[in-house]
């Protein structure tokens, strides 16, 4: 990619349906991402609330590239700060997940509370009065730099931008009361932490996340034991602004023809079976009939419920190429053993070796190897129209053209005139 | 034999059916009641109980297989598994409780060599009939990552 210089002298299709494949391979249009969308008026998630339970608890982790460090002090309260000390821009802390009073960088020993404010300076008044800070050194104005939070139903959101809109506002009634609905007054527990490396682009991840088009047709294992088929009752939520979405799917009590799927001659009908079919029994998660719910909070972030299984993920760019995907399983505090059984068994069914999530850690790697030599070329996601609009049927890219809507605006680009 | 061979032989067995096959040979070094469970250090060390793979009995081991061969989609791809020698924690007459390092690199269509895992078996055995089962492994990973997908059994 040579032609272009800044991003805003791309130009962006006017209609929706039309994505350019160099928005998956600018080096500049990656590192444009990192200050208007990662450290733009945007919620990222940080970490469970459940995972802080105690004073001193912390949880270091990502916005996009920026380390941030999330802890929880003595009064209870959660904070956030980027984790970089004042001094020399060293890590203030390295453990995934850890326990302190205070922090202390290692290379020169700053030393930080639990909220961030830089307290202490190693021989800040020098040796036998020679060395030392000069007495214009201030540390109150030293310290690393607070984020705004949010905590919805236990999930943990941060933003480096002051001027982002109220959580509420940001992510609307629809999405809040579909959080709700999974975590609204449980107390989540962790059942396991695990990293995917996907070999592609961050948001090729999260357009496979808001396309529910593709999913009984690439994950065999879904359709074959009636997890989802785009036939069930179900139905796609896009939020008013176009960022967020929810794809849901819920069980079809009446009997299910069968037919579509053989008229359309996919590998979804075959002759697959179980030898143990009790991966798949479950029980209704939260009383009602939805077996299935994928929601996104843009820019990189989704909630899962399948079946029993109950995950988030966190989609972290690490290279214009290469991306985190970052998977906690969630049980809840009030599950029977058997409950935790079946978590356990469906644990199968996504993560790096999930049965119905594995394709996904490989499918952006087959675009970003597929479109290379093609970056003036497009992608084109008009099944369902050209608009971002919620819809009753799942056989829609609406959701991705959401997210689109979101980005370009958010990026900067130039609209090009329809011809 | 002594238990160190019976389990040197069964571990030799295993990687074999994973790495030239056939795969369907894999479930076959485990006991019906087998636990199988792929985790990493982490997870391990916090006592967290759920892994990228999960089994409770061998139907489940068998099911993996049939998935891999029959369901899931991913590129063509192959692992060498390499393990250190077999340390045994404890043994009886009909079983034993072991650890085993192993690294195991794994090719990708026409790809390099990559590193693709590295970590330890945390095996209970029980000797059936001149065999070593595994009536449980748990495999723990030294990183938390996983390059792109984890389809293979490790």
């Amino acid at each position: 990619m040579s032609e272009a210089t800044t991003t805003a002298a791309r130009e962006w299709p006017e209609a929706l349906s039309k994505v350019p494949y160099w928005v998956f391979q600018d080096e500049e249009v990656y590192r444009a991402e990192q200050q208007n969308i990662f450290h733009g008026p945007f919620w990222s998630y940080l970490c469970l609330e459940a995972e802080l339970s105690e004073p001193g608890d912390y949880c270091a982790t990502f916005i996009g590239e920026q380390p941030v460090l999330v802890t929880r002090d003595f009064d209870g309260e959660i904070y956030a700060f980027e984790n970089r000390c004042a001094h020399r821009g060293s890590l203030i802390a390295m453990d995934h997940y850890g326990h302190a009073k205070d922090f202390t960088c290692v290379y020169h020993a700053w030393t930080y509370n639990l909220q961030g404010d830089l307290t202490g300076v190693a021989f800040e008044e020098g040796i036998n009065g020679k060395g030392g800070m000069g007495s214009d050194f201030c540390k109150k104005a030293h310290s690393p730099r607070r984020l705004r939070l949010a905590n919805v139903h236990g999930l943990v959101f941060g933003s480096l931008d002051n001027d982002v809109p109220d959580i509420e506002e940001y992510l609307g009634q629809e999405i809040l009361d579909r959080i709700e609905r999974v975590l609204g007054g449980r107390k989540p527990v962790v059942l396991g932490r695990f990293t995917q490396n996907l070999p592609n682009n961050w948001k090729l991840y999260m357009e496979n996340v808001k396309d529910s088009y593709h999913a009984s047709i690439l994950h065999l294992f879904f359709t074959t034991f009636g997890l989802n088929k785009l036939n069930q009752k179900g139905g796609i939520i896009v939020s008013e602004s176009g960022a967020h979405h929810v794809s849901w799917s819920a069980i079809n009590r009446e009997a299910e023809s069968g037919q579509h799927y053989k008229d359309q001659k996919i590998r979804s009908e075959s002759e697959y079976q179980l030898e143990d079919p009790s991966l798949v029994d479950s029980f209704s998660e939260v009383g009602d009939d939805i077996t299935l719910q994928i929601l996104s909070v843009y820019p990189g972030f989704v909630l899962q419920q399948i079946q029993n299984s109950i995950a988030v993920r966190q989609v972290l760019p690490t290279s214009v190429d290469s991306t985190d995907l970052n998977w906690t399983y969630l049980g809840f505090e009030d599950d029977t053993e058997e409950q935790q059984l079946v978590r356990m068994k469906q644990s199968n069914l996504v993560g790096p070796a999930g049965y119905v999530s594995m394709e996904d850690g490989a499918i952006g790697g087959f675009v970003q190897r597929g479109i290379a030599g093609a970056s003036g070329e497009f992608a084109t996601v008009q099944m369902g129209g050209h608009e971002a609009v919620s819809s009753e049927s799942r056989v829609t890219e609406a959701s991705i053209r959401g997210f689109w809507k979101v980005y370009r605006e958010a990026m900067g680009f130039e609209i090009e005139e329809s011809k | 034999m002594d238990a160190f061979t019976l389990i040197s032989r069964a571990q030799g067995s295993y990687v074999r059916a994973i790495d030239d096959g056939p795969i369907e040979d894999w479930p076959e070094h485990f006991t019906d009641d087998a636990f199988y469970k792929v985790t990493t250090a982490d997870n391990h060390r916090r006592g967290l109980p759920a892994g990228v793979i999960w089994a409770n009995n061998k139907a489940m081991l068998k099911d993996r297989v049939s998935a891999l061969k029959e369901a899931n989609i991913y590129e063509p791809h192959a692992y060498r598994h390499l393990l250190g020698q077999p340390a045994i924690l404890s043994e009886r007459e009909d079983g034993a409780t072991s650890e085993t390092s192993f690294l195991v690199v794994r090719i990708t269509g026409n790809g390099p060599t990559d590193v693709f895992a590295s970590g330890r078996y945390l095996d209970e055995h029980a000797f059936v009939d001149g065999r070593a089962l595994l009536k449980k492994r748990v495999v723990v990973c030294d990183s938390s990552r996983t390059d792109t997908l984890l389809v293979l059994p490790l």
